[in-house]
């Protein structure tokens, strides 16, 4: 007897709608199923396994689009032979998709409170869905802070939606940079610093993060010293990953698997082995 | 043991013939490489008859009985995973046409396995790795089909292997759940015999096909005599009382860097563990370039790239990778899938070249705890 299942190991056919050049060495794909039966939903926070025809899969946190908009956005950075190869790619052509998989920033528990979310790098693309859908119900939340750092000015992501964000939506939109160029005219130095200059009342905030495992270290005690709650603030792990399903054992972290348990997670609950070397 | 039975050696015999007629490929073990493995069975001659072998840290040496018993051994270094959860499998195949491709599934290889001589350790190992595979969020479709295909010849163990510590892990000598049929090989004077405990309908199937009588009482008694004994021989044992938190509270233990001065990151201690079951993938493609396929095999957490991320690994020092594998398998495991990554089957100490056991290693953390709550 031989029968073919679906395994969660075997990628779908997904269409690329739309090739999108963020910065110098950052991409997006907005990708749709080939096979109609295939949805496209996801939640905010969530990643996908893209896979490059004979080289690779990747995991990739989905980045867009917007509520009610076609498709699923995927915000790569060119630094490896996979990335390298979905580079590539052009309108039309075929990556191979697993997913979605893993948790979700929490939305609807954070109505009622101020949100502050901290990026860093490339870690603004799993926060941009998170953003989209606090703006879609912009009036269910307090004040919204994004503070963003990145190395360097031309590493800004997304930069043309930050004034949509600031004027539209009220969002506290404060950027800065390690290394700054001549014409750059905002803050100089690390992410954390931002949030003495936000307005947030911490006790009521709901913090979302994604960025180097050191840049939350800071962000996290930054906050804590702020009095945010360790119950309110929200990490984001990465490790290497084979199969997102549970299955390969790469990416543990202490107890948690990030595919399955992450790789958003409550901070207290990991905080017996965050900032661990080696671990 | 209401349903017991008890056969001969040719009733045993029999059994692996009618399980190759009911469509089971028979494996189980016998002899090579100077090791007992698992391997396809044809008939009891090719069990390890008359063998015995020799276990401790970091030896394994197989040796002659003085009789003629079939299962008088501990575990080698195979396990059943190797099985239900292959070494090597390609996962599906792809191919190109022009700037599209398409994705061939894998078709679902629905082997049945029949499995002779599956020790009580082996059949707790094979329930943990159910939960990783089928029990789980997700399921591993091949690994599903053939954990419910498989057919278990569970054997009682007859003696302690010399690193067997399953008494204190609750996971042994004696067979209790899961098994089709439960062997206990009994050798009194001159006579030879199989005690035969049916633990399921296509268990009692197959006894209906195979020379057997009822078992008497007094076969019933030497049977669980038997185990008893074995029970009784157990050199090694760990004690597990909230191994949990000792672990998790001693991630910076010094003894860790002790045991690193021995281990050679070999990843011999998780190839041979039955509830090991990390794999990686690996991509390939044909000279052309139009066929690609993709492939998972067994993977290692002390292998050099498991935790490769942004151009270096997480766990660089064996250090690390030592106290991720064992707080895995005795701590974390029992957050992930509620009870213990050990069986005690003692594998991975006889397997470790240096013969590092952390039956020894975890009472060390243990006790320089106490020693310090002394101090206080």
């Amino acid at each position: 007897m031989e029968t073919t299942m679906q395994s969660p190991m075997t990628p779908w056919p997904y269409r690329i709608e739309k090739v999108i050049r963020e910065t110098h060495d950052t991409f997006s794909l907005n990708v749709v199923p080939k096979d109609s039966s295939r949805g496209m939903t996801f939640n905010p926070g969530q990643f996908n396994m893209l896979y490059a025809f004979g080289v690779g899969e990747v995991p990739i946190s989905i980045s867009g689009p917007k509520p009610g908009e076609q498709g699923m956005i995927h915000t790569i950075r060119d630094v490896g032979v996979v990335t390298g190869a979905l580079h590539q790619l052009k309108k039309d052509q075929t990556v191979g998709l697993r997913g979605p998989f893993g948790s979700a920033w929490p939305i609807e528990e954070s109505k009622g409170y101020d949100i502050v979310i901290m990026a860093g790098g490339i870690g603004l693309a799993p926060l941009r869905p998170a953003l989209y859908a606090l703006l879609d119900q912009r009036d269910k939340f307090g004040e919204i802070v994004l503070l963003y750092g990145v190395r360097k000015p031309e590493d800004l992501l997304f930069t043309k939606e930050f004034e949509t964000w600031r004027g539209k939506y009220g969002v506290q939109v404060k950027l800065t940079v390690d290394t700054a160029d001549r014409e750059w005219r905002g803050n100089v130095g690390v992410v954390n610093t931002l949030i003495q200059r936000a307005d947030f009342d911490p006790i009521n905030t709901v913090a979302m993060i994604c960025g180097p495992e050191v840049m939350m270290r800071f962000a996290v005690s930054e906050l804590k010293r702020q009095e945010v709650p360790e119950n309110q603030i929200f990490i984001t792990m990465e490790r290497n990953m084979k199969c997102a399903v549970g299955f390969c054992g790469h990416c543990q972290f202490g107890p948690a698997f990030i595919c399955k348990d992450g790789p958003i997670f409550r901070y207290d609950k990991v905080k017996q082995f965050f900032g661990i070397r080696e671990i | 043991m209401n349903k017991s039975v008890t056969i001969d050696r040719e009733g045993l015999n029999q059994l692996i013939i009618v399980l190759g007629g009911m469509g089971f490929q028979v494996v189980g073990p016998t002899v090579r490489d100077e090791a007992i493995v698992y391997e396809k069975l044809g008939s009891i001659k090719d069990l390890p008859e008359g063998f015995t072998d020799e276990q401790d840290g970091g030896i394994y040496r197989l040796k002659r009985r003085q009789d003629q018993s079939l299962f008088g051994y501990a575990v080698g270094p195979h396990s059943w995973k190797k099985f239900l959860h292959p070494p090597e499998r390609r996962l599906w195949q792809a191919d190109s046409e022009g700037s599209d491709f398409e994705i061939k599934p894998e078709k679902l290889d629905t082997t049945k396995f029949a499995f002779i001589g599956v020790r009580s350790c082996e059949m707790h190992a094979i329930a943990i790795q159910d939960k990783v595979f089928i029990n789980d969020k997700f399921v591993d479709p091949v690994y599903q089909v053939r954990r419910e295909n498989a057919f278990f010849v569970a054997v009682n163990c007859g003696q302690a292997g010399g690193t067997c510590f399953c008494v204190s892990m609750n996971t042994g000598p004696k067979v209790e759940a899961g098994f089709d049929l439960a062997l206990t090989e009994v050798l009194e004077n001159d006579r030879h015999y199989f005690v035969v405990e049916v633990g399921s309908k296509k268990g009692e199937a197959c006894v209906k096909q195979m020379t057997h009588q009822q078992a008497q009482k007094e076969e019933i008694a030497q049977a669980e005599n038997v185990v008893k004994e074995t029970a009784g021989q157990m050199g090694r044992s760990l004690n597990t009382t909230d191994i949990k938190g000792l672990l998790y509270e001693n991630l910076e233990h010094p003894r860790w860097d002790d045991i690193a001065e021995r281990c050679l990151s070999c990843a011999n201690c998780t190839m041979v563990c039955p509830t090991c079951f990390c794999s990686t993938v690996e991509d390939v493609t044909d000279i052309t370039g139009t066929h690609a396929e993709r492939w998972q095999k067994w993977d290692s957490c002390f292998t050099m790239d498991f935790t490769y991320l942004h151009g270096g690994e997480v766990r660089a020092s064996t250090k690390s990778r030592y106290r991720q594998w064992l707080t895995h398998k005795l701590a974390s495991w029992q957050d992930q899938f509620g009870s213990s990554g050990c069986v005690g089957c003692g594998r991975c100490i006889t397997w470790c070249p240096p013969g590092i056991d952390f039956t020894e290693e975890v009472p060390k953390i243990r006790d320089s705890e106490t020693q310090s709550l002394k101090m206080s």
